[in-house]
């Protein structure tokens, strides 16, 4: 047990570095939380534009949907720190990792409220024009309050799957929870530094997994003995 | 007219591509290699989860749902860094890409685990017992009746948590695997432009492109068909 307790568990070197840590981890929830904001409210809007239907916007927001949900998202955020620079576009690692993160968000919530939107069946659609309504007044009052519980649970997994990728943002030395814990380890010759990290982004993300976990059981496919 | 001139000259200049192309092309086998050895882990060892978990007896159970929670609420990276760079503290050196394979594979078999449980529980519990009846082992009533019916129930999780995987797969730059990523990165401090980052991302949205077309057509049908 002696090199293990030395190892990570160190006491003198986890108090030496705790507010150094713990500095990084609130840089961690300020990403996540403002990933999950640009995400969320981009995907929205981009859902309700596609709804309008109008071709040149339709084709540009596929683009950016495909071009974001396909690539890795420590390449997009390696791309914007590393590359942009040659076009004088010079981002700081809080601006690389929350651009890059959010974008991904934006792309997977726009798929999931536009396919939420044409969720609600038509027969709502033909139901509040009968009544007089327009279609902007169709579209905010009657059918997406139904298109955005369909997809609340959904975009709940994706949100706490992305805001995990907040750890990608070392690559560009951001100083969040996982480079703070990597410079204290170079520097003290010891990993408990990496514990103390490990352990809070569980204090961070466990309550999260098992939320999820409880929107996935009563929103995925039901289990046979509940049907 | 120079503007676009600059931005081919810097991000699409032909000659550096033509001198990197060997490290990049490199780099890309070794993304896939590391992609095909891990999907099938990952896959084999979340169906075992989901297969004990399916027997039902509480403490495995118990213990099953801690396992998945805790590997799952970690970020991958934070994963392989712990293994790769913590564990040689305590005398177990792994390669890189052993140590990629590990983390990826704990991360996401969790993932996998989840998917296939939601499936299995998803098939009604008589078909259980038929086949039982029947005279199959509780065994080949799992692999022959059960799952077959599950994995088509929960395909479109299964395809978009491996599309996941393999784009996670270039974490593995930031332990200095030289897979697709950290070639272009490798290849930018010889050409001094981000050619190699456009390339590698082009690389990146060609190979996984169709996949994730085909994985955001299931999830978008999963959703329609579930209201």
């Amino acid at each position: 047990m002696g090199p293990l307790l030395d190892n990570f568990f160190n006491p003198q070197i986890l108090a030496q570095y705790w507010p150094s840590i713990l500095g990084g981890f609130w840089l961690t929830i300020e990403v996540a939380l403002l990933t999950i904001a640009m995400g969320v409210v981009t995907g929205l809007v981009l859902a309700i534009v596609r709804a309008l239907k109008w071709r040149p916007a339709d084709i540009a927001i596929t683009v950016f949907v495909d071009i974001f949900r396909t690539l890795p998202q420590l390449v997009i955020i390696v791309f914007l720190y590393f590359a942009l620079p040659y076009a004088d576009i010079q981002l700081s690692p809080f601006a690389a990792t929350t651009l890059a993160l959010g974008a991904v968000l934006a792309a997977f919530a726009t798929e999931i409220f536009w396919a939420a939107i044409q969720a609600v069946p038509q027969g709502q659609w033909d139901a509040a024009r009968s009544l007089g309504l327009g279609f902007f007044r169709i579209l905010f009052l009657v059918v997406l309050p139904q298109a955005i519980r369909i997809a609340v649970p959904l975009l709940t997994n994706r949100a706490i799957a992305i805001t995990k990728g907040t750890a990608l943002g070392t690559a560009v030395s951001l100083p969040e929870l996982l480079g703070r814990a990597q410079s204290a380890m170079a520097i003290a010759a010891n990993p408990s530094p990496l514990t103390l990290a490990a352990a809070l982004y569980l204090v961070f993300f466990v309550p999260l997994v098992i939320a999820s976990r409880w929107i996935e059981r009563t929103s995925g496919p039901a289990p046979a003995h509940r049907r | 007219m120079d503007a676009l001139k600059l931005f081919l000259d810097n991000f699409a200049d032909w000659d550096s591509l033509v001198r990197i192309w060997p490290l990049l092309w490199q780099g890309l086998q070794l993304t896939v290699l590391l992609a095909v050895v891990t999907v099938p882990i990952a896959v084999a060892a979340g169906l075992l989860i989901a297969v004990v978990y399916s027997f039902h007896h509480k403490w495995t159970n118990v213990a099953l749902l801690v396992w998945i929670d805790l590997f799952r609420s970690f970020p991958v990276l934070v994963l392989l860094i712990l293994i790769f760079y913590g564990l040689p503290f305590l005398g177990v050196k792994l390669p890189s890409f052993a140590a990629c394979v590990l983390a990826l594979v704990l991360n996401y078999s969790g993932y996998y685990g989840e998917i296939f449980r939601a499936g299995i529980e998803s098939v009604p519990l008589g078909q259980r017992e038929a086949a039982l009846a029947m005279g199959l082992r509780p065994l080949q009533a799992i692999f022959l009746v059960i799952l077959p019916q599950a994995i088509s129930r929960v395909l479109a999780p299964l395809a978009s948590n491996s599309l996941e995987l393999v784009k996670t797969t270039s974490i593995a730059a930031l332990v200095a695997l030289p897979e697709l990523l950290r070639s272009a990165r490798v290849a930018q401090e010889q050409t001094y432009n981000p050619t190699p980052l456009t390339a590698a991302a082009i690389l990146f949205f060609v190979l996984l492109w169709p996949f994730a077309r085909w994985v955001a057509k299931l999830e978008r049908d999963m959703i329609v068909r579930r209201q």
